[in-house]
């Protein structure tokens, strides 16, 4: 079947950066969750028909070679820096969703300049004031995302009832990168309530109400750090708001990003 | 031979009932069912144990260490090793061993090893382990360079043993501005240092690269020949031919004067294995990153419920001589096929665990003491399955190189 995006990939650091991209118009970048990018989803289908969307795989995580030498959130920031350095992608806006809005806001803090505008999707990152990131380590992959969902059936129709064994053992490379990076403090910088103070970039920060993963008050706690942040948060929804409430997603940050 | 006892140290005191509607024993499962009282007791049982175990003629007693879990009380092995140390007179201390990847001070052990080297006057055998996934979680170290890790620390302590101070380590995981520890081990060039295992490949390339004895857990004979296989292609592609001194081998051996109450006793060796409250959870025993690339696929298949872990039932493993019970004489009629079968020069049986009272210990310990271990070390002899000890071998690969034979107790 014909799509409308396409594959491409890109050498940083000496490893290849697997990505997808599609539309026309203002760069775009999209940070994908720590269980990797399922894939060209609608939320980026609909992103496209306003800008140019580019979904890369983050390195170490599904097709994207491992940097064996990466030990920290911030050096994944630092590559995805001089990937959109080697792209000429700059200035440009980035929405990151969940572990990858833990991404953007760290490149926030490095280069604040070159972002036209911040998207942050229940973002990890901020050390929740009440409760905790939900631990993936301690539970099973399919049990840790399916807690994600407000309504289970938007997983099984996501990867499907009974994933496939490629999309397990893609899961699982995931969680070696994921625990390489963020095995502890576990997803979070403890730095970030002063650092982001120092961020100029617009930014908006979207929250289902009924995130399981990232309590809703690390939305908060973001929103106090950075000095010009809006907060939205939409009912019946859980941590993996792009693909619960696509359509709601695409509207708040169209008309985000087209102010 | 050298023969040794062991038992995992069961803190079998808590509520099974609580244990089965948990559906896990390690980890996550509640201390609030830590019964303090009943560990207190256990803990100075098992010394007496120990004590008795060298009174009863043993060589060697071995300890282990677990995090988080009932099947295994003995959270610090340096701790009890430091008790025998002072306590015992004549056995090997055989810690099989300190989980190096969970220490972020590798410095310390090498401290900590010393001293129960020096109060033992020298009966120090120091083995190193990774450690189980659950040590990882339960300390919060990264399982994703547990290897690095283990490679790493090992490295520094051999280091530190064997090189003047004071030195400056800058590793890849370790930093250590000065290491000139004021305690060195008794035993030169340093102490013995066997490695035990079952699953890792990997671990048992590492052993036999390093000249080091690899202690097999528990597996199957025909497991035991293809490991010593891979073992011996190993050394011989580094440069030495390894022989019995390099080979050892665990297993759930339960002795008792009639072969009912042996049988009887045995079956609490399923405690730890599941039959009676489940063990670990399949994710905790493995964390991302812990094994390597070839685990991914079973271990993505376990994520999600699809594979289970299966033990064979209790009387197939008697059957198998996956464990074995009797009284002595029966006993010695299975080692001797075991011994036989595989050849190792290092032989530790685990005589006790779950629920077996101190009674039942202490007797089954006389049994091995006395009876059993006399017997299977004629065979030993016989077979030429000269321990460590009796070769004199060096204890190293590094040292064998440099020509020499042995560790000796500076004595």
């Amino acid at each position: 079947m014909a799509h409308t995006w396409s594959e491409g990939v890109t050498e940083v650091a000496g490893g290849k950066i697997h990505f997808l991209t599609s539309g026309a118009g203002a760069p775009v970048l999209v940070l994908h969750r720590d269980v990797g990018n399922p894939g060209w989803l609608p939320f980026y289908e609909q992103l496209a028909q306003h800008y140019t969307v580019y979904v890369p795989s983050h390195p170490g995580f599904d097709k994207s070679d491992r940097p064996e030498w990466m030990r920290n959130v911030r050096d994944l920031a630092v590559l995805y820096q001089w990937l959109l350095k080697d792209m000429k992608l700059r200035p440009l806006s980035i929405v990151g969703l969940g572990f990858g809005g833990w991404i953007a806001a760290e490149m926030a803090t490095m280069d604040h300049h070159q972002l036209r505008k911040l998207v942050l999707v229940s973002a990890m990152g901020m050390k929740p004031t009440r409760g905790e990131i939900l631990d993936q380590f301690l539970l099973y992959t399919t049990d840790y995302i399916r807690t994600g969902f407000h309504d289970p059936s938007h997983m099984d129709a996501l990867y499907g009832k009974e994933p496939e064994v490629d999309q397990l053992v893609a899961w699982e490379i995931n969680r070696e990168m994921t625990t390489r990076i963020a095995w502890k403090p576990y997803m979070f910088n403890a730095a970030f309530p002063t650092l982001l103070k120092s961020v100029d970039t617009p930014t908006l920060l979207v929250w289902g109400k009924e995130d399981r993963i990232t309590p809703v008050n690390c939305g908060e706690r973001y929103m106090q750090a950075l000095p010009h942040a809006e907060l939205a948060t939409l009912n019946a929804c859980g941590h993996f708001v792009e693909v619960e409430k696509a359509n709601e997603l695409t509207q708040l940050v169209v008309e985000f990003l087209g102010k | 031979m050298h023969l040794m006892y062991f038992t995992e140290q069961p803190m079998s005191a808590y509520p099974q009932e609580e244990g089965e509607k948990f559906g896990y024993t390690a980890l996550l499962f509640p201390n609030t069912f830590f019964d303090r009282q009943a560990a207190s007791r256990l803990y100075n049982e098992r010394l007496e144990e120990y004590v008795y175990a060298e009174e009863c003629g043993v060589d060697g007693i071995m300890l282990n260490e677990h995090h988080n879990a009932p099947f295994c009380m003995q959270a610090k092995v340096n701790v009890f090793a430091s008790l025998l140390a002072g306590m015992t007179k004549r056995v090997k201390i055989v810690l099989l061993g300190n989980p190096l990847p969970i220490s972020d001070n590798p410095v310390r052990l090498a401290e900590e090893l010393a001293m129960i080297d020096l109060i033992s006057k020298g009966r120090l055998v120091s083995g190193f382990v990774r450690g189980g996934g659950v040590e990882s979680l339960a300390t919060n170290a990264n399982p994703a360079f547990n290897r690095e890790r283990f490679n790493e620390a090992h490295d520094l302590i051999i280091k530190t043993w064997t090189q003047p101070g004071p030195f400056r380590w800058e590793g890849e995981h370790y930093q250590l501005r000065v290491v000139n520890p004021w305690v060195l081990p008794l035993q030169q060039p340093h102490p013995r240092v066997w490695i035990p295992g079952v699953v890792s490949r990997e671990t048992i390339i590492w052993a036999a690269e390093h000249g080091y004895p690899y202690i097999i857990l528990n597996a199957p004979i025909q497991e035991c020949q293809k490991i010593w296989q891979l073992y011996d292609e190993t050394a011989a592609g580094v440069g030495f031919t390894a022989g019995p001194e390099h080979r050892g081998y665990l297993i759930r051996c339960h002795v008792a004067e009639t072969e009912e109450k042996a049988v009887e006793n045995a079956k609490q060796f399923m405690w730890m294995q599941g039959e009676f409250t489940g063990l670990t959870h399949p994710l905790w025993a493995s964390p991302a990153g812990y094994l390597g690339a070839w685990a991914r696929k079973p271990l993505a298949e376990f994520r999600v419920g699809r594979r289970k872990q299966s033990m064979p039932p209790f009387e197939k493993q008697l059957q198998s001589m996956a464990l074995i019970a009797g009284t002595p004489k029966q006993v010695i009629e299975k080692l001797r096929v075991i011994v036989e079968e595989t050849r190792p020069s290092i032989l530790a049986l685990w005589g006790n665990d779950g629920n077996v009272s101190h009674h039942d210990s202490m007797s089954c310990i006389r049994l091995l003491g006395q009876e059993v271990m006399p017997a299977i070390r004629e065979i030993g002899d016989k077979l030429g399955l000269n321990s460590p000890f009796e070769a004199n071998s060096a204890v190293s690969l590094a040292h064998m190189q440099k020509g020499e034979s042995t560790a000796v107790a500076a004595l």
